[in-house]
């Protein structure tokens, strides 16, 4: 018997907005694997774009509405490591009413990251399925570095039988997105995605897996624009494939 | 050549432009990488001396007042005098008149950074006094009236061609870009001028507070011929350079050189304990010690951005970072450049001045991952760009956008109904969003018309 699990969705502007279908393929994955879903309406944005501008005051009652809105659920799963990173580390960094000192705490250590929900808490690693396609996969920094997530999305990419994993040279290496980064040095942002998409390429991949639809969205553009055959694939968007969800 | 931090956006513009300086950084930091990579793989103890050294430069960082006192008055005892200089043009006087006193005309230096940051050569220069780089690198950028383009590898953006045509024009020797006789023009160059040099002139990695001595290390020998050969030595070290004790010096001779070039140790550990004990002795008649603030005090006094001092200035963090290797380090417009630097140069040239420096960053964190000191780099470029904001340095328009936007996500309708606007009419946002740079090389991502949420609903319904 599977524990039942309720996991509240939080579901990130990109995901919302440019690319649903991650978010909705990755209701259907945890629902494969016995997880109950629960949508908070009136959820909006976590802060982060804002926050990383430097705008911290800005976003303290953004912050405050998320913790409030949030806090008194079991588990919150989002398909962005960026945006857990900031409610679980950055939101520390903010100096919020007293009386969500501890709702924050608590949130901190409810909120999880898609890949290191499966992994880490439910204890799925080898989701079986079949998806016969050579791929590569890239290392969103927020992802391995802030939460030090890099072994749950190669397990569960691994867990597909007839898959067909390489590592591309230099997977960590960050793809230049880095939000507002992204056009406020867009020449330097380019030329990052583009020696990333010159790794991809000589990966042999034909898909190129990621965890956060921001660095997939730096990429996927990049890629098409100068006509290079890998295509992107968000890690929830391949599992519910190869599932046939 | 004179830079500006505030020109960044323009440098970094110019520096894409040039391939040749980005082939050369280029190799020169994956080089560098990966011998640091090997030697950090043969070192069983590495995460433990990274703890060690955190460790020791908190201790001594956080009761730097006392840790100076104390450092002062044990090279005093060495027999070294100790000069205390709050500014750039503070410390530029205080050489200058060591100088005077002693008729000195020729100066040699060793690399130092310090001596970069208070722009000390052009000023004895202008007054008169032949002042020199020995270090290889630094000789060649001094040569082309360039800064450092890296904290330890002063020239690495520059090709054995491009120091070939420098000693060509500059020195009057003929052409060859071989590297053993590029040395050997250098070398027959300086060899001359350190037994005529009537001063030299070192920074200082690390002065040992218990001991009183200051150390410097170099792999070519010029530091130790310029610290030990005139009859006068002046160290000119910034005040956050203290370790505790000798008996923990060795954890940063080990912590240093494998981050820096992949090094186990560096050629020369040159232990500057005062100076020569009788007439006959070696080394120089006197030692001073120019203690540099230069604004530390003020970040010293931010427990926020602290540990920014914390620095050995290794340039791990400028090899390892994506944007220093696109880039260089003239792109960053200061003698601290990469990562490091971007914490650096707002607080030391201000909030205005510095204004971009934090936002030179995708926050990627590779530079807190290879800092042997374990800055937490990207964190403090994010409390930086906060800075930058309340000091009113952000553009309106910004302002104006992220006050808008924090309206709107209090306000999950109003939301909704702002976002669904690029879902209707993405085709008039087309090339616009979001900003015309991000688009010129990279297709855009499509708005989806019905939105996550939407979609999800019907999938409830449907499922019912």
């Amino acid at each position: 018997m599977t524990v039942i699990m309720r996991v509240a969705l939080f579901v990130p502007c990109l995901s919302e907005h440019l690319y649903p279908k991650a978010a909705l393929d990755m209701v259907k994955v945890l629902r494969h694997v016995g997880a109950e879903i629960e949508y908070v309406e009136g959820q909006t944005c976590c802060g982060q774009p804002a926050f990383n501008s430097g705008y911290r005051k800005d976003i303290i009652p953004v912050a405050e509405r998320f913790i409030e809105m949030f806090s008194d659920k079991d588990a919150i799963v989002a398909p962005s490591g960026s945006c857990v990173a900031m409610v679980r580390k950055f939101y520390f960094d903010l100096d919020i009413r007293p009386a969500l000192v501890e709702a924050r705490k608590r949130l901190a250590g409810r909120i999880f990251e898609f890949t290191e929900y499966l992994v880490d808490v439910m204890g799925r690693d080898a989701l079986g399925g079949s998806f016969p396609h050579t791929v590569t996969y890239h290392d969103s920094c927020h992802l391995n570095r802030e939460l030090g997530i890099n072994a749950q999305p190669r397990k569960l990419i691994r867990g597909i039988p007839d898959i067909d994993f390489v590592e591309m040279g230099m997977p960590d290496l960050c793809c230049g997105f880095g939000g507002t980064f992204s056009y406020k040095f867009s020449e330097l942002s380019v030329a990052m995605v583009a020696r990333k998409c010159r790794l991809i390429e000589a990966s042999g991949a034909e898909y190129c897996i990621g965890a956060d639809s921001s660095c997939l969205m730096n990429i996927e553009g990049y890629l098409r624009k100068h006509g290079m055959k890998a295509k992107t694939l968000h890690i929830a968007e391949l599992l519910a494939e190869s599932l046939g969800l | 050549m004179e830079l500006r931090a505030s020109e960044t956006k323009r440098y970094i513009k110019k520096a894409l432009k040039d391939d040749a300086v980005r082939d050369a950084v280029d190799k020169a930091t994956q080089t560098a990488l990966a011998k640091r990579a090997e030697k950090v793989a043969i070192n069983p103890f590495w995460e433990e001396l990274r703890k060690l050294g955190h460790a020791a430069k908190r201790a001594v960082v956080e009761r730097l007042d006392e840790n100076l006192a104390r450092f002062e008055t044990e090279c005093r005892n060495n027999g070294m005098t100790v000069h205390w200089a709050r500014d750039a043009a503070e410390a530029r006087s205080i050489v200058l008149g060591i100088a005077r006193e002693n008729n000195v005309r020729t100066v040699v230096k060793s690399k130092s950074l310090t001596t970069e940051e208070i722009h000390l050569n052009k000023f004895l220069i202008d007054e008169g006094i032949e002042t020199l780089e020995t270090d290889l690198g630094e000789y060649i950028v001094q040569l082309l009236d360039q800064i450092p383009s890296h904290l330890t590898a002063p020239a690495l953006h520059l090709t054995r061609k491009d120091v070939g045509r420098v000693f060509h024009e500059k020195l009057g020797v003929e052409y060859t870009e071989v590297p053993t006789e590029l040395l050997a023009i250098a070398r027959a160059k300086l060899r001359e001028k350190f037994l005529a040099a009537d001063m030299g002139i070192s920074g200082v990695n690390f002065g040992v507070v218990d001991s009183g001595c200051c150390v410097v290390v170099e792999n070519e020998c010029n530091a130790r011929l310029s610290v030990g050969v005139p009859r006068v030595h002046v160290a000119v070290m910034g005040i956050e350079k203290l370790v505790p004790s000798f008996e923990l010096l060795p954890v940063f001779l080990k912590l240093l050189p494998v981050s820096a070039t992949g090094q186990k140790q560096t050629v020369y550990v040159n232990v500057v304990g005062g100076p020569q004990r009788s007439k006959s002795g070696e080394g120089p008649e006197q030692v001073h010690v120019v203690l540099l603030d230069n604004g530390r005090s003020k970040i010293l006094a931010d427990p926020q951005l602290r540990e920014t001092l914390f620095c050995i200035r290794c340039g791990a963090c400028l090899n390892t970072c994506p944007i220093y290797q696109q880039v260089g380090g003239h792109a960053y417009g200061w003698v601290y450049m990469g990562p490091i630097g971007a914490t650096l140069i707002p607080q030391y040239l201000g909030t205005h001045e510095g204004r971009y420096a934090p936002f030179t960053s995708s926050l990627c964190g590779a530079c807190r991952q290879i800092c042997p000191m374990s800055i937490d780099i990207p964190h403090h470029l994010l409390k930086l760009r906060n800075r930058v904001v309340e000091a009113g340095e952000s553009m309106k328009v910004e302002r104006a956008g992220i006050a808008v936007w924090a309206f709107l996500a209090k306000h999950p309708l109003m939301y909704r109904l702002a976002t669904w606007f690029p879902g209707r009419f993405q085709k008039l946002l087309k090339g616009s969003f979001p900003a015309p740079g991000y688009s010129a090389e990279r297709a855009l991502g499509r708005f989806d018309d019905k939105g996550f949420r939407k979609r999800f609903l019907e999938l409830e319904k449907n499922s019912r």
